[in-house]
């Protein structure tokens, strides 16, 4: 028998028992902390660095190039600005399309005449000009609006079928928590925003309350009537849901964070997939910050919640003054 | 036996599932031999293949340049029309400044013509009153064109235009000049056309003047008033069958149409001055870059801003002229300034190398869950197989018929639903392993564990699905892509775990191997009678099977207080 599923059997019973609920300013204390520092490490590095898909940019037109391979642009860009990631694509039967961020005068006419010498054909043949962003403001105003939306009738939906208003409280704030700490790492990482890091933030989104809801599932079967109970109190009901389905949580986060990490490790560092570094990442931070939340923040903070009303803490009392 | 119920019970399922897999790619492969555009492998979106740049100029009229405001507005309304005919992630930008401002449009793969159309259709929609309209006798004979303006309108001239218009249905707009203009008129300049093409591209005309043209077809021409409504005066169309005064469906098809505040109030005091008017006074034309669309007659005085279009439509019909109208009030018209083929922003050897990533990834995903779940790494393995086809050829079938088609962002969801497909048979086994440890039989361990767990799954997978659903209505471009992905997962992940794994577990739970708790069985766990952890509230000790299939709801809302604080009694000794 393996020694995790073992744990599995100790856990179920509360043999073995980890006090997530007593330990809970502790997790607070963490949690402000951790927010806290995703509020103001990417403010100090300057806030986020958006993408030329957000905030526009500068585009070259290379005509009728003999060599069709992106990697002679990328070189010639980098030799001019090594902090710029340029999008290359081909345009038309032989036109090469460079699009890279914002550049001052200077900076755009030094970069055409390194293409032209770089690509070999006359210096107008290079063209130039600026782009305005293809994701605008309206996609993001949509987004936002959506995202909304969709946490207020998320809220409704888990009221109505846990029959508390205050596991929703719990989960939407851990989904807060998520999306702050993902964003967080993201920008003092200094990686830049694009549009595929936004789907990613929103696949979290999803993944995060996902998985919050498993395990309050579990709660919520654990703390039926619990009040009757004689033995039990509702944190250590609520405690014992998390330890029962802390074999569940970690296999499954390592089941969704595996191929993501693949990507993100193998894929970026060694071959050089670059382009996938920032889906993959964010998908990365957000699944285990999405687990992690839920067992140190969403239960914890429901219990919280709840064992303060009257009919849980008379119950309470009576169970601690037998023992 | 009820046992073998169950099993042939789950063999029907998953011959359904596996009927449901066949059957998709029977589709498919009945489309192809059919000569219909479906084929085994999706389509990629822009990110992915790449696919063709449209830029569009704006075409205003000499010295004046389009506004960034307009431009934007634009740039809304084409990305409308484009995810209208799917999700296809297309990319729309703005190039360039002031007078040299373009639209860049990059849709992916090669767009079909009707796609194309919806795109370069400039589209500047107008509201005007008709003062005149007869058929186009000129080409209506037809042979020589060039001939036509002997083939004089048979109505007589309306009106000599001399005094000052008081309105914009007052016969005085026709003046000698536009009379002549209209009398000269033949809508189609060549022999040859089949729709009215006298006009330039990219002509612009005055709103405020009266207009001379023709509808589409080029089979009537009219004299229109100046402008009263524009089309960002209309905030919605739609088509639909019409319904009667008791409310029975008629089989007549109508264009539902919806003004903005602002523009409610203009068609209302257009629609007052036109009823009392005869025909053809009384009509109202709708025109698209100067084209008359259609041109009803006002048969009410329409104050509430929610006007009907009737007339001898088809289904098609009505749907194609509520599309136009709902999506074709540019602010602005365009014109075509070229349209080339692009390449994928992301090379093929990153995807590649990315995919190839993702590969490992899987992998490594199968290597743990043989570790974590020995024998029934089998189960867990098959359905994300089975899942992953699925999938496949349900992107397949979409990419055919709705235009589908997989970007980067597409593939990450399909990845992160690799963890939540897996984690919905986690969730089960790990249930299953909870009914084990109480003691239960592994067939009924199966069936009360999977009761149990298909709650949570449905409860966690529609929170899911509301995101999906929230988000692709709400948003546009790339999210809606995402959304889109999102719910065909969940979905996927339902229908494999009910139609799949269960199934395939309760036959598993009959075979020697996994029912006798094998070591490499993965349900090799310890079921001791003697213990009752803190957290226990069941009563059982060892549940019969019949029972067990009963106690699979809420086993405590069945138990009596007394019950339970008897049950809980005899058991506090061991806790603390």
């Amino acid at each position: 028998m393996s020694r995790f599923s073992e744990l599995g059997n100790a856990l179920y019973s509360g043999e073995k028992s980890v006090d997530f609920i007593g330990r809970r300013k502790i997790w607070y204390a963490i949690a402000a902390l951790v927010v806290a520092l995703s509020v103001i490490l990417p403010v100090a590095r300057g806030g986020f660095q958006l993408g030329i898909e957000f905030r526009g940019g500068s585009e070259f037109r290379v005509a009728a190039v003999a060599e069709m391979g992106d990697q002679l642009a990328r070189d010639t860009v980098h030799a001019v600005l090594p902090s710029v990631e340029p999008i290359i694509s081909t345009v038309g039967e032989n036109d090469l399309r460079i699009q890279t961020t914002k550049l001052e005068d200077v900076q755009a006419e030094q970069i055409r005449t390194s293409l032209a010498k770089a690509y070999g054909v006359e210096s107008n043949s290079v063209s130039s000009s600026f782009i305005g962003p293809s994701w605008g403001q309206e996609i993001t105003g949509k987004a936002i609006t959506g995202l909304l939306w969709f946490i207020g009738l998320a809220a409704v939906l888990m009221a109505l079928y846990f029959r508390t208003i205050k596991m929703s409280a719990a989960a939407v704030l851990a989904l807060i928590h998520d999306l702050v700490v993902t964003a967080g790492i993201y920008g003092a990482l200094g990686f830049e925003v694009t549009p595929a890091a936004v789907i990613g933030f929103l696949t979290i989104l999803g993944y995060s309350l996902y998985d919050t809801v498993v395990v309050f599932d579990k709660i919520r079967e654990n703390t039926f009537e619990v009040e009757f109970s004689e033995t039990a109190t509702f944190a250590e009901r609520v405690n014992l849901a998390i330890n029962q389905t802390l074999v569940r949580s970690i296999n499954t986060s390592v089941v969704a964070v595996l191929p993501v990490a693949a990507i993100l490790f193998i894929g970026s560092v060694f071959l050089g997939a670059g382009t996938l570094k920032d889906i993959s990442l964010a998908l990365f931070i957000g699944i285990l910050v999405g687990t992690y939340s839920t067992i140190f923040i969403a239960a914890p903070f429901y219990s919280h919640l709840r064992e303060g009303e009257p009919l849980y803490k008379d119950s309470a009392a009576k169970v601690l003054a037998k023992r | 036996m009820s046992d073998n119920g169950l099993v042939r019970n789950s063999r029907k399922k998953l011959t359904w599932f596996f009927l449901l897999i066949f059957g998709l790619a029977a589709l498919i492969g009945g489309a192809q031999a059919a000569g219909a555009p479906a084929s085994y492998v999706p389509s990629l979106a822009l990110d992915l293949q790449g696919g063709t740049q449209i830029i569009l100029t704006p075409s205003l009229g000499e010295g004046k340049a389009a506004t960034q405001g307009q431009l934007d507005q634009a740039v809304a309304i084409i990305r409308q029309r484009v995810d209208a005919t799917g999700v296809s992630e297309a990319q729309i930008t703005t190039q360039g400044e002031a007078a040299n401002a373009a639209i860049v449009v990059s849709i992916p793969g090669k767009p079909d013509e009707a796609t194309l159309k919806l795109i370069k259709a400039s589209a500047l929609l107008e509201f005007r009153p008709v003062l005149t309209t007869t058929q186009d006798t000129s080409t209506a004979i037809g042979g020589d064109s060039t001939a036509s303006p002997s083939a004089k309108p048979t109505s007589a001239p309306i009106a000599t235009g001399s005094a000052k218009p008081t309105s914009p249905s007052d016969l005085n707009w026709v003046t000698a000049d536009v009379q002549k203009a209209y009398d000269e008129l033949s809508c189609r300049t060549k022999a040859t056309s089949t729709v009215a093409d006298f006009r330039e591209a990219g002509q612009v005309d005055d709103p405020a003047k009266p207009l001379v043209t023709c509808d589409r077809e080029g089979a009537f021409k009219y004299i229109l008033g100046p402008v009263e409504l524009a089309g960002t005066d209309i905030s919605d169309a739609s088509s639909g069958t019409r319904s009667s005064s008791t409310g029975a469906s008629l089989n007549e098809w109508a264009v539902s149409l919806s003004f903005s505040d602002a523009g409610g109030k203009k068609f209302w005091d257009v629609t007052k001055r036109l009823f009392p008017l005869t025909d053809p006074q009384n009509r109202f034309a709708v025109t698209i870059d100067g084209y008359v669309i259609t041109a009803p007659a006002t048969n009410a005085v329409i104050s509430n801003g929610a006007a009907e279009i009737t007339g001898n439509f088809s289904q098609t019909d009505a749907k194609a002229l509520a599309d136009q109208l709902k999506y074709g009030s540019l602010p602005i018209s365009f014109e075509v300034q070229s349209q080339e083929n692009i390449s994928a922003t992301l090379g093929g050897s990153q995807l590649a190398n990315g995919l190839l990533a993702g590969g490992i990834g899987l992998l490594l995903v199968i290597i743990y869950s043989i570790f974590q779940y020995r024998g029934l790494a089998i189960v867990t393995i098959g359905s994300l197989v089975v899942a992953a086809i699925l999938t496949y050829l349900v992107i397949a079938v979409l990419s055919w018929r709705q235009g589908y088609r997989l970007s980067l962002s597409g593939v990450a969801g399909l990845i992160v639903a690799i963890g939540i497909t897996a984690d919905s048979f986690i969730v089960y086994f790990e249930r299953v392993r909870d009914e084990l440890r109480e003691g239960r039989p592994l067939t009924a361990a199966v069936e009360v564990g999977w009761k149990r767990a298909v709650r949570t799954i449905i409860v966690s997978d529609g929170v899911s699905l509301l995101a999906a659903i929230t988000l692709f209505i709400l948003t546009v471009g790339n999210v809606r892509g995402f959304a889109f992905t999102l719910g065909l997962t969940t979905i996927i992940d339902l229908l494999v775990v009910a139609l799949f794994t269960h199934p395939l577990l309760q036959i598993l739970a009959n075979t020697k191997f996994f029912s006798s708790g094998h070591k490499w069985s993965g349900f090799e766990v310890r079921a001791s009678a003697g213990y009752r952890g803190r957290g226990e509230f069941r009563v059982s000790e060892s549940v019969s099977q019949a029972k067990s299939k009963k106690t699979s709801r809420e086993v405590n809302r069945r138990q009596t207080i007394a019950e339970r604080k008897a049950a809980e009694s005899g058991i506090s000794k061991k806790d603390q």
